[in-house]
């Protein structure tokens, strides 16, 4: 699938947003530093970054409200619906924080579950599709969520450097949700890379019964939407290198970074903003990579029909 | 609506295809093309039209695929490799994944004949019922921004200021090899149900669960040349010329 | 849930219908085309239709794009830059016929063979004919010399007609439909229809041809033959044939010359020939009276075998004896001709099964009475249901014209010509040998400012009617009729610009061209075409070839060669007619013709060619197309097509004849001719009458009615010559017997090739080069969505075709590890290619090939210059030179069959080699610039919008 990077940035940005929205709902920083104000306008931020990138794929964006009709079965509009509705308790619990420096924990912890059904709501929208088998699994919406925390609690670690709460807490969640997020972004890999294709040339052509299919030319010679958008192809060396990145910036890093705060404890608080906020990067450059991957090494069944 | 018909459309029309005589002329290509340019909203734009990058929208593509018989079922061609034209278009699922992905509603399944369409006054450009068919049935224009597809030409099959014999979608009239057919698949006695019957019509990735109306009729089985005759003809050898005119003489006589 | 009532389903198509003749390729189909806002919208096949009875390609759906894309000229042309740059000034109408005629007097009064004429895809020859004749040049012909030449004269000097526009196979009834390579681009959608329909009737459909793509891809059976060994492959049917005695006797006694008595009398000038009574009509021995005497004598029962004494002495015999006896040798056993074809010996003997089986197993009968020419009444129609076609595939090779004989004779064996079932003749044909003129051209046919004396092109039927002189030297600028090509009734056109720069025969002045890309893919050794085009004589300064004049819709390569363009329309701007005089679209059941008309209007400054050549006639004072007053007579085309008679009542259109227009092949002009045709869809279409519709070259009803149409004036049955007498003239004069002697120089080539059976020699490329040193076949296909090179100029077209790969056999890529995407060297003997590959395994184990005509020189067609049709599309025209290479005689031969003249394009020898990967294929050439201008491109194309909702 075509790593278009408007997609990429919404979906890391997004997922950044309504992880540390989320730690933010579990009342984890105090609501009355001002690096938790900050941290709730950043993560309202992320949010809507990450929306906004996201309707600039779209053919006709000036129609995208009508995108919130068909929540009873689309994982897309799902997501829009849960977006807008999500904003509502984070947005309030924002104003709770940044006005009155309190937290209110059922709005907060409503704001929470709101963010990780929008999260979920957003991995659904691939894992749903039969059609692209590498995402076709539980295991998708499961990454998703933990790499939201994942990203949510490093970024809560970051704000609790700055002084908006218990760093060790903080850090100790978000080092245990990366652990737990490469876990299950191993085994889908590996489930990615031991599968065997449900559909093959031979199925997509019914010409199975007589032999072994293979496209011989193009319906039209030069690239056309599908090949575009679905026929893009990585180097396996390419992905491995790729892959192997991903892993060490968005998991090993962030994780040797985290658990580097838990040992440093609370005696350098300028070295300890210092290293989260290395750690948020890392990550987060892990992350865009991750998702570059996640588009990339994806195969769409259509490419059955155009030799991909 | 998004979601699909509760309950089966009456009718299911579609297309019956031919891999037997398919000739891979393309000319259901230009036909739809032109057909549709024209037609059902927005124009089938062509990008970079006399230029390096020339890229078109189109509703059906005509693939060609080359297939290397594995083992020896298919007689007097064993180890003859092959080449199928393989033309392409909407299959109009029943179980239509782009239908229930689409977030606005603009991409429906008439309960009425089964025929998926596209609304373009709806549709965002969010491109995913692209990415949620396996078939490659669905291509964005990129000048108009929506998601066009084949309608099984919705805009002649009941247009009645075109004579009747002319309601069928374009691709089926223009076919010069007769390997396109239209009809109602939902009817068991229509004539395309007979001839998915008779020649083992095929659904197209069944493993997908869309549960295509569209059907494919795979290339018939081959017979070897002469089979059955060759024995005859050698009985009748005649050695040389000189036996050869005798026989020939005895023909004259009997004329 | 309901749906949503959103759909608007009944809008009208189109503002109105016109209906007009399809010129996207040479099929001629009807169509209707939608007009809309004054715009097309709409081009669909005409449900009416007789040839394509509503269908329609895809060339003919993209008749849209081809009819606005920018690469149409604009108006008329003058070079002011060098040959080949593609700088030209628009000129009016006016200053360019003013130029052309100047050009044209000059060499009509002085020496009317300096002007050298020739058309390429030419739907119009009998009014470039007669232009040609009337001005008086010698050197007319059309493209028919390096199309397919080989299977028209094949097919007309062996049973009076050959495959497409001379007849087709009876669709309904065959039960074995045999196809020999064809172009899938030339009278496609009726094989396509026909390919369906034997389909549909269960009956069986087999290919031979080295590339298994279109139609080859849906045979019941596929014969991946060796190229240029097809003629091998049919006379081992026919061995097979005859060895198991499934032949029609009867049949060949009728309606062959089987019977006719060959005279045994070697080392004279009459041996071979055929023994013939004193008022020339070949006899045959009676069985039972055992006499001598005259064929068609009624009762008499005549002897195909034995051996038979004249009163005179001389030895004779049957000529079908003599056929026995050579095709009954074992070297045309299966076995012995397996390796050279490639075709197992298994195959061949089950393909001489298939075709004897359904012969005469499945022989079919029709109840209906007729009679034929001798007065002898028939219960019915006895019917051979194995049918043929053949096109491209036997005509390109250098054994192509004994090739097409073969194939001829073979039908003719099984009793399958003209009867149901088999290959039927459409109307006008067939026509005998007898029928067709002699070519003229000899220096006594012509001179200063006066019309030739009889047509340029036709048939020779011997050696004394070539167009040579005194010392045997070629009279036409393409050496056409003369020793080198004796039978070449289409000209050699592949033979004209190097003859013209080489001034051999002699130097001309004026070369004028309609519709063929000579600077680019209708030409062998494209760069060496190029380079005489651009040759200067270094002493003068000028042009070795000193004037072109170029005639074309589009900015096709040859407009940059040339130094005057006249701009021809669309073909939806004009008019045109598909006559009977020419190239018609009949039926074996009917006689048809058929209109273009302008269902547009014209709006840039173009004329149909037609209408110009009949004002340069005009100007030109030429009779015929001005009255005695010096005026011209018609007005343009159209009026032509109404008023021109060719004979007193038969004119262009054969249809709405008669001054109320009912009157069909013979009649009065009628003045509302064009209007009639209009209402009817722009054919006309006369049904033949049952009693006459099969075994038309003897049936009596059948002759009647063609004396009644006009074809001929009295009936011309034909008798099917499988034993050929005008080449066995010719292989006397080769031995030196039989006056004209032909030059020592050619005697051993006349002799090998010109044997009067049908026989099958290796083809010369592969004869002449060193087998190890080019190991592999390279031929070309062609593509069904274009037509040579009219597609890329057609937005929607080429997206199908956008560049072509060098399809390569997977044994030969294992062999030099090759994959998909290498680039390779494709070497001949002639020159190299770079090109990238794929790898293909549907293909003969030593055949190449790619797709025909889509490699495009950089700014033609008014495309982009980094297109990949010129970056990495090619040709093969690179490798194939149109002389052979140098044998030990010091003589170099075209690179043609030596009985037409017909270019030997299929005959080609290669080897590959790996080359380093590449961005551009090689050759390279430089760009040429847009002539009149660039045109700037729309970054996209949204046709129709307009019409959206």
């Amino acid at each position: 699938m075509h790593p278009a990077l408007s997609i990429i940035v919404f979906t890391t940005l997004s997922g950044l947003g309504y992880g540390l929205a989320t730690a933010l709902g579990t009342g984890l920083l105090d609501p009355a530093a001002t690096a938790t104000k900050a941290a709730h306008l950043l993560a309202l931020a992320l949010i809507a970054a990450g929306l906004m990138s996201s309707t600039l794929h779209l053919g006709n964006p000036q129609r995208a409200w009508r995108a919130f009709s068909q929540w009873r079965s689309s994982w897309l509009s799902r997501e829009g619906v849960m977006a807008v509705l999500t904003f509502l308790p984070l947005a309030a619990s924002a104003f709770l924080a940044i006005f009155e420096s309190r937290y209110e924990p059922a709005l907060g912890l409503a704001g929470a579950a709101l963010s990780l059904v929008t999260v979920y709501c957003t991995a659904m929208i691939y894992a749903s599709l039969k059609s692209v088998q590498t995402w076709h699994t539980p295991l998708t919406p499961l990454c998703y969520l933990l790499f939201a925390l994942a990203g949510g609690f490093s970024l809560s670690t970051f704000f609790a450097a700055m002084g908006g709460g218990n760093l060790l807490l903080s850090s100790g969640l978000a080092a245990f949700f990366v652990c737990l997020a490469w876990i299950a972004k191993l085994v889908w890999r590996n489930r990615m890379n031991t599968l065997r294709p449900i559909s093959t040339p031979e199925t997509a052509t019914g010409l199975g019964f007589i032999g072994k299919v293979r496209l011989f030319e193009r319906p039209h010679i030069n690239d056309n939407y599908l090949t575009n958008e679905m026929g893009f192809r990585v180097a396996r060396k390419h992905a491995v290198k790729l892959a192997a990145l991903s892993f060490g910036l968005g998991g090993i890093v962030p994780v040797a970074l985290l658990l580097g705060l838990l040992a440093l404890g609370a005696a350098h608080p300028a070295v300890a903003v210092g290293v989260a906020l290395l750690a948020v990067l890392s990550h987060i450059t892990g992350m865009l990579v991750e998702r570059w991957l996640f588009f990339a090494e994806a195969r769409h069944a259509v490419m059955n029909y155009y030799g991909g | 609506m998004t979601s699909l018909p509760a309950t089966a459309p009456a009718k299911k029309l579609g297309l019956v295809i031919d891999l037997d005589v398919c000739v891979g002329c393309h000319a259901c290509v230009i036909s739809c093309k032109e057909w549709n340019t024209g037609g059902y909203g927005a124009a089938l734009s062509d990008q970079d039209p006399y230029g390096a990058e020339v890229s078109g929208t189109f509703l059906n593509r005509v693939h060609s695929f080359e297939v290397i018989p594995e083992g020896g079922e298919i007689v007097g061609e064993a180890g003859e490799a092959r080449i199928v034209h393989f033309p392409k278009s909407c299959l109009h699922c029943d179980d239509a994944p782009c239908v229930t992905v689409c977030p606005t509603g603009a991409s429906y399944k008439r309960t009425e004949d089964g025929i998926v369409l596209v609304d373009e006054d709806m549709c965002i450009g969010c491109g995913l019922c692209a990415w949620a068919c396996p078939y490659g049935a669905r291509e964005m224009d990129l000048a108009a921004g929506v998601m066009k597809k084949c309608t099984l030409c919705v805009d002649r099959i009941y247009n009645e200021t075109i004579q009747e014999i002319d309601r069928v979608p374009s691709c089926v009239r223009t076919c010069p090899a007769n390997a396109r057919h239209y009809g109602d698949l939902a009817d068991p006695q229509s004539e395309v149900s007979l001839m998915v019957a008779a020649r083992g019509g095929i659904d197209l990735m069944p493993e997908q669960g869309t549960r295509p109306v569209n059907k494919y009729l795979p290339p018939r089985p081959r017979q070897v040349l002469g089979a059955g005759s060759e024995q005859a003809l050698l009985a009748e050898n005649t050695d040389g010329a000189t036996g050869f005119f005798a026989w020939l003489d005895g023909v004259l006589e009997r004329i | 849930m309901k749906s949503k009532p959103r759909v608007e389903l009944s809008r009208p198509v189109s503002d109105e219908v016109r209906k007009t003749t399809c010129y996207m390729c040479a099929c001629r189909c009807g169509i209707d085309v939608h007009i809309k806002d004054g715009k097309i919208r709409y081009i669909e096949g005409n449900r009416d239709h007789p040839v394509n009875k509503g269908v329609l390609c895809a060339k003919g759906s993209a008749g849209i794009m081809q009819h606005y894309s920018p690469a149409r000229l604009r108006a008329p042309l003058l070079r002011t830059g060098p040959r080949g740059s593609g700088e030209f000034k628009e000129i009016s109408w006016e200053e360019a016929l003013g130029i052309a005629t100047d050009w044209l007097s000059e060499v009509r009064a002085d020496d009317p063979k300096k002007l050298a004429f020739f058309t390429g895809r030419d739907q119009s020859q009998s009014l470039t004919g007669f232009w040609a004749q009337q001005f008086g040049t010698p050197n007319y012909a059309a493209h028919g010399g390096f199309c397919s030449v080989n299977m028209a004269a094949a097919g007309i000097m062996t049973i009076g007609g050959a495959f497409w526009e001379f007849g087709a196979p009876d669709w309904d009834r065959t039960r074995l439909f045999i196809m020999f390579g064809v172009a899938e681009d030339h009278d496609s959608n009726p094989l396509k229809m026909g390919i369906a329909k034997v389909k549909k009737n269960g009956a069986r459909f087999v290919s031979v041809n080295p590339v298994r793509t279109g139609y080859s891809a849906v045979a019941d059976n596929w014969i991946g033959i060796r190229p240029g060994t097809d003629g091998l492959l049919i006379l081992a049917v026919v061995h097979e044939l005859l060895k198991a005695r499934k032949i029609d006797v009867d049949y060949l006694m009728r309606y062959s010359n089987a019977p006719w008595l060959v005279i045994d009398a070697p080392g004279t000038a009459e041996h071979g020939l055929f023994a013939r009574d004193a008022d020339g009509k070949p006899m045959v021995f009676e069985t039972v009276t055992e006499r001598v005497v005259p064929k068609g004598t009624a009762g008499a029962r005549p002897a195909l075998s034995g051996r038979y004494t004249l009163e005179d002495g001389r030895n004779v015999t049957p000529s079908f004896a003599l056929l026995a006896e050579k095709y009954l040798d074992e070297k045309y056993a299966p076995e012995a001709v397996a390796a050279e074809t490639g075709v197992a010996a298994e195959t061949i003997r089950g393909l001489a099964a298939e075709i004897a089986r359904t012969a005469f197993d499945e022989a079919i009968f029709i109840d209906q009475p007729w009679t034929d020419i001798n007065g002898e009444r028939h219960d019915g129609y006895v019917g051979r249901p194995v049918s043929f076609h053949a096109m491209r595939g036997l005509s390109a090779h250098s054994n192509g014209f004994q090739t097409a004989r073969a194939l001829h004779m073979l039908q003719v064996l099984i009793g399958a010509v003209d009867c149901p079932g088999g290959f039927r003749f459409e109307p006008p044909y067939p026509k005998p040998l007898e029928a067709h003129p002699t070519p003229h051209g000899r220096a006594e046919h012509f001179g200063s400012n006066k019309p030739l004396s009889g047509p340029h092109l036709g048939f020779p039927r011997g050696p004394e009617d070539l167009l040579v002189d005194a010392e045997g030297r070629p009279q036409r600028i393409d050496k056409a009729f003369s020793w080198d090509a004796p039978i070449s009734a289409h000209g050699l056109m592949h033979m004209v610009i190097a003859n013209a720069h080489a001034g051999d025969p002699y130097p001309i002045d004026v070369l004028f061209l309609y519709m063929a890309n000579m600077a680019w893919n209708s030409s062998m050794n494209t760069a060496g075409v190029i380079r005489m085009l651009e040759d200067k004589d270094p002493v003068t300064g000028e042009y070795r070839i000193p004037k072109i004049i170029y005639s074309d819709a589009y900015a096709s390569e040859t407009v940059a060669y040339a130094d005057l363009i006249l701009p021809d329309t669309t073909y939806l701007e004009r008019h045109d007619c598909i006559s009977m005089l020419d190239r018609p679209i009949s039926e074996p059941d009917a006689v048809q013709d058929a209109i273009r008309w302008p269902v547009v209007e014209p709006d840039r400054d173009v004329r149909g060619f037609q209408s110009v050549m009949l004002d340069l006639g005009a100007r030109l004072k030429l009779p015929g197309f001005v009255d005695q007053r010096g005026n011209s007579i018609y007005k343009d085309y159209a009026d032509y097509i109404v008023r021109h008679e060719r004979r007193p009542g038969i004119g262009p259109l054969a249809g709405f004849r008669g001054t109320k227009g009912d009157r069909t092949g013979r009649g009065a002009i009628n003045p509302d001719q064009l209007q009639r045709y209009i209402e009817n869809g722009s054919f006309f279409s006369a049904h033949i009458p049952l009693e006459a519709q099969f075994f038309k070259h003897a049936n009596k009803d059948y002759q009647d009615f063609a004396v009644r149409m006009g074809f001929f004036d009295t009936p011309q049955p034909v008798t099917f010559q499988l034993y050929s007498e005008t080449l066995q003239k010719f292989r006397l004069s080769a031995d030196g017997l039989r006056e004209p002697f032909a030059p020592e120089t050619h005697r051993q080539r006349i002799r090998d090739s010109f044997d009067p059976l049908p026989d099958w020699y290796r083809p010369f490329e592969e004869a002449s080069v060193e087998g190890d040193k080019f190991p592999y076949h390279a031929i070309t296909q062609r593509p069904a969505a274009m037509y040579h090179s009219w597609g890329s100029m057609n937005a929607w077209l080429r997206q199908i075709h956008t560049k072509n790969p060098l399809y390569v056999p997977g044994p030969i890529c294992d062999e030099h590890g090759l994959k998909d995407g290498d680039w390779v060297h494709l070497i001949s003997t002639h020159g190299r290619i770079k090109v990238e590959i794929a790898r293909m395994e549907a293909v003969n184990s030593s055949t190449i090939w790619t797709w025909n005509a889509i490699g495009k020189r950089k700014g033609a067609w008014s495309l982009d210059t980094d297109v990949p049709e010129a970056r990495k599309g090619f040709l093969m025209n690179h490798l194939i030179h149109e002389l052979l290479p140098p044998k030990g005689d010091g003589l170099r031969w075209s690179n043609s069959d030596p009985v037409t003249g017909q270019a030997a394009w299929y005959d080609l020898r290669v080897r590959i080699e790996k080359a380093e990967a590449g961005e551009t294929s090689e050759p390279r050439f430089p760009a040429m610039a847009e002539p009149g201008g660039k045109r700037e491109h729309p970054e996209q194309l949204r046709y129709g919008q307009e019409w959206a909702k």
